[in-house]
């Protein structure tokens, strides 16, 4: 930063304002732009359609249009709900899904909280979100959210494990659960003395990618893993009863969620906001530079993400379970075996 | 997080924040755990003792045992809750008030409970009573440093305990099994 800039000090009450409102906006727009990008038009031109066109140039003001329409609808709810439970199912999920971006770094100094312990606080708030999903099903006094409520549950702690396993192998290469030291980890390392693009994890933890991407395809719950909110036969899931500004903080949290494990997945495997050391950028360049490096990174991955959502038909109950148990957490725990050996080793 | 309980740089024996902060949280695990008890609905007893459950990681923030803080985040509220949760909800989830809730030995979980506390708080009063907490700074924030403490003693001091543990775990999950598999 400047001369200017660095000699005003704030307060850390200011601090954390600043903070707080700046990964918020940069939270909700990159999560607006997802959707924009992703659902509203490289689904329709995958479709062979057009998309939304009419709300501004391209329908790029079609989000806007959509969130002051479910603003003004009523909100209701069963006759039967647990109200109290009922309305605070989506903010456990909501919070769940904003505490996750505090420990993502996006620059030298870009981070709300650097936590020694990040990647796991990651993990551990990211699956407090399950809980509201199971309050939403039962509060809403409805079979289909009942069930939608106990699939979502089932799937999200079956692939819960691959998750935190597969992460355990870049946790081992790197040495460190904090998310920048991974980030300077593969900025400043070398492959076989070769340093000219550093060492992206995806080179050699390329399982623990797969693993994890599959792991949090199954955790957002998009196809081929969406038995929890599977439309033809749940009609919405554990959704099926909310309207209004309650379904809006479901859909926010869905794709907000989406963005933060594409970032997480940006941050561990493919060098986060860091470009490789033997570049040479500077760390005011970072400053610039690493904010818009991880959101890049960030969109392309959960444009993977859509990219099998609207590809791949969905799992079966049993075929989701199996995959799980049966696949991806023994491949989880062979790739921390082998990890650990060539750590060791070299 | 731990930042939020970072405000005094100096050592300082009693600092006011953290100790603000934990009687809040104590009187609402407090208000929860007996809630846990004492609420009408299975469903609403789960989600008291979740709260229970996350004041006590919140205790350990404070205590600034920062990794095991995450792991009673994600063993406790993300696993143990989810599972007592998704047991009630696949065998029945009552809405509404359910009267046959009411243990007729209450009175006996009221005498252990006051066993229960009177041997722990000896047992600790006696063992620390000397001891000083200190809370203010955080020491090594944003480093490995406590994660890298704790590893060494649960691996290199107290090794064997561990792994007398794990193999109880083992034998308690396979008996689960044989027990869940009737055939």
């Amino acid at each position: 930063m400047t001369g200017v800039l660095s000699a005003i000090e704030l307060a850390y009450w200011q601090q954390t304002t600043i903070r707080l409102l700046a990964g918020l906006v940069a939270v909700l727009l990159l999560t607006g732009g997802v959707v924009y990008l992703y659902l509203f038009k490289f689904v329709s031109f995958m479709q062979s359609r057009l998309g939304p066109m009419e709300a501004g140039p391209y329908g790029s003001l079609q989000l806007l249009a959509e969130v002051g329409k479910w603003i003004q609808k009523e909100d209701i709810s069963t006759k039967d709900a647990d109200k109290f439970i009922f309305g605070l199912a989506p903010a456990v999920v909501l919070v769940s899904t904003f505490l996750m971006f505090v420990v993502i770094p996006a620059g030298p100094n870009a981070v709300m909280a650097d936590l020694g312990t990040g990647i796991y606080y990651v993990l551990a708030i990211s699956s407090l979100s399950v809980i509201g999903i199971l309050m939403a099903g039962w509060a809403s006094a409805n079979k289909y959210a009942l069930m939608g409520a106990l699939r979502a549950g089932g799937q999200l702690i079956a692939y819960e494990l691959p998750l935190v396993l597969g992460v355990l192998g870049v946790v081992i290469q790197a040495g460190s659960l904090n998310l920048q030291d991974i980030v300077y980890a593969q900025s400043n390392g070398e492959i076989f003395g070769i340093s000219a693009i550093g060492n992206p994890y995806i080179l050699t933890q390329f399982v623990a990618f797969a693993i994890f991407m599959i792991a949090v395809q199954a955790e957002l719950t998009q196809t081929p893993f969406d038995m929890p909110i599977a439309e033809s036969e749940l009609v919405a899931g554990y959704q099926v009863e909310y309207s209004g500004i309650r379904f809006l903080v479901y859909f926010i949290a869905e794709f907000a969620t989406a963005v933060g494990f594409a970032a997480i997945a940006s941050t561990l495997f493919l060098g986060g906001w860091a470009l490789p050391a033997s570049w040479g950028f500077s760390d005011t360049a970072m400053h610039v530079i690493g904010p818009i490096n991880v959101s890049i990174k960030a969109v392309f991955l959960v444009g993977v993400v859509f990219w099998v959502r609207f590809t791949f038909p969905r799992f079966r109950e049993d075929q989701l379970q199996r995959l799980a148990w049966k696949g991806l957490i023994p491949l989880a725990l062979a790739n921390i075996v082998v990890t650990a050996i060539l750590k060791v080793v070299f | 997080m731990t930042g939020l309980f970072a405000a005094a740089p100096s050592a300082v024996s009693f600092d006011t924040p953290a100790n603000i902060a934990f009687a809040v949280i104590a009187v609402v695990m407090v208000i929860a755990a007996v809630r846990v008890v004492t609420t009408r609905n299975v469903v609403h007893a789960a989600l008291w003792l979740m709260i229970v459950l996350g004041g006590n990681g919140l205790l350990y923030l404070l205590l600034q045992a920062e990794f095991v803080a995450m792991t009673q985040f994600l063993v406790y509220l993300g696993a143990i809750v989810v599972l007592f949760l998704f047991g009630i909800m696949l065998t029945r989830a009552p809405l509404g008030r359910s009267d046959d809730l009411d243990n007729d030995q209450r009175w006996m979980g009221v005498a252990v409970s006051l066993i229960l506390l009177v041997v722990i708080g000896y047992s600790l009063i006696k063992t620390y009573s000397d001891d000083k907490l200190t809370f203010g700074a955080v020491r090594n924030a944003g480093t490995n440093a406590q994660t890298q403490d704790l590893a060494t003693s649960i691996f290199v001091d107290y090794l064997v305990p561990f792994e007398v543990v794990s193999v109880l775990l083992l034998a308690a999950l396979i008996g689960a099994i044989v027990l869940a598999r009737r055939d």
